[in-house]
């Protein structure tokens, strides 16, 4: 079986630490946050003090990985949309599972939006959480605005994040290449039929 | 090699999306106040209505957090909880649950607040006065401040002897009409209810008449120890008592 090389080792190190950071804030929110896990923990201070931190980390794989060419490519490849991306999508709003009528290069319709969505998210989460964290920057009244925006996009980035874990699990092949580096040639001609690696 | 792949002539969405998302999140800032008194208005109508209780997770879904700074609390109940008096009091005094419920009680049912945003309306409190404790044990001219002492071992308070003396301070025993659970800080917890409720320490075990005013836990990380609702913390809310 022939594989075909789809990341190279920065991009898998910048997924591989951003997810952990991102996995890090999402389990110290939910320990501040449902009041049933921080009645088990406890320790709020610290577990503030870690949430900060790693959120604070966040964006820094990225923007190492603009080191790398790769990633850079990659960067390019999720930002640029051509007529086969709104295929993918209105097929993906019918529900048409057929590789046929979803056609992709490199990343997918779903997986540019997803990128570009979760990274100004990311950045809407960093910038309000500053604003809770060193109140003498802004007016008060900012602070709770701040939170309020915190909270409900802490919310939707964990539904959002729980579709694309959920999406990695369905495909063993997608979750392969991102962990090795390489995918097999069958799976790449039949999720991304326009990607000419 | 394809010499032209699909991507390199396509349009900048990602960058569209990505920009819009930003633009969305200083918006939600800006126009948060009315947002936020819109969805508090609906979840907290929708909570009453919500067998499942899921809506209590949502932000501002109503009801209590349980906020603890300690590892792990001990539970105490009637046999081994006591509440201590002491400092510079002419009668040092140590409480049982039994003795606290046979003083006179008081009951009030006023607003809580919390500094972080939430808001508990019509919550119903009952306990002995603290300035009847206080007189029980005999103040002594040079005080001027209590301190406030938690069995998670961690927490601490502090109110001047002016504000503690007021009617509205209670060493509450019970809340919402029931026994103080433990989550709620039970079987003792302070309810200090014209400030904000971090000045309620709960799982109360120790009261120490000072003569300054020494900050406690939430205070040396930046909150204000005079807390009333309204008027502190940079906060505008209604005032709860």
């Amino acid at each position: 079986m022939t594989r075909i090389p789809r990341f190279t080792r920065a991009e898998r190190w910048v997924h591989r630490t951003t997810a952990l950071l991102m996995g890090v804030c999402v389990l110290t929110a939910a320990f501040l946050y449902v009041p049933e896990l921080a009645e088990l923990v406890g320790r709020r201070e610290l577990v503030v003090r870690v949430h900060e931190i790693a959120g604070v980390l966040l964006p820094l794989p990225v923007l190492g990985g603009l080191a790398s060419r790769a990633f850079r490519a990659d960067l390019g490849h999720l930002n640029r949309f051509g007529p086969h991306d709104r295929r993918w999508l209105r097929a993906a709003l019918r529900r048409d599972r057929r590789p046929e009528s979803r056609p992709a290069a490199k990343f997918n319709a779903g997986q540019k939006v997803y990128a570009a969505w979760i990274a100004g998210a990311t950045l809407v989460m960093l910038g309000t959480g500053l604003m809770m964290w060193f109140t003498h920057l802004t007016p008060i009244m900012w602070r709770t605005s701040a939170t309020f925006v915190h909270d409900w996009l802490a919310l939707t980035i964990g539904v959002v994040l729980a579709g694309h874990i959920g999406m990695a699990l369905a495909d063993p092949e997608a979750r392969h290449g991102m962990r090795t580096g390489s995918v097999s040639r069958e799976w790449a001609e039949r999720e991304h039929s326009l990607w000419r690696p | 090699m394809n010499p032209e792949p699909p991507e390199e002539r396509g349009t900048p969405v990602g960058r569209r999306v990505f920009l819009g998302t930003l633009a969305l999140g200083a918006l939600g800032v800006v126009a948060a106040p009315p947002l936020q008194r819109g969805l508090e208005a609906f979840l907290g109508s929708a909570a009453g209505k919500d067998p499942t209780g899921l809506t209590g997770l949502l932000p501002n879904g109503g009801g209590f957090r349980y906020y603890s700074v300690a590892a792990s609390v001990p539970h105490r109940n009637a046999t081994n909880y006591r509440l201590t008096v002491d400092g510079l009091v002419d009668r040092p005094a140590t409480y049982t649950l039994d003795q606290l419920r046979a003083l006179p009680q008081t009951r009030m049912v006023k607003d809580v607040q919390c500094v972080t945003g939430w808001r508990v309306p019509d919550t119903a409190f009952e306990g002995v006065r603290l300035s009847d404790l206080l007189d029980a044990a005999g103040v002594r001219a040079e005080a001027g401040a209590l301190r406030f002492t938690c069995f998670d071992g961690t927490y601490t308070e502090s109110l001047t002897l002016d504000q503690a003396r007021r009617a509205d301070v209670l060493v509450a025993l019970r809340m919402q009409d029931k026994d103080l659970g433990h989550d709620h800080g039970g079987p003792v917890r302070l309810y200090v209810a014209p400030m904000y409720f971090y000045k309620s320490a709960k799982w109360l075990s120790g009261i120490t008449v000072t003569k300054d005013v020494k900050p406690g836990y939430w205070e040396d990380r930046g909150y204000d120890v005079d807390a009333w609702v309204g008027r502190s913390n940079g906060r505008d809310d209604e005032p709860t008592s």
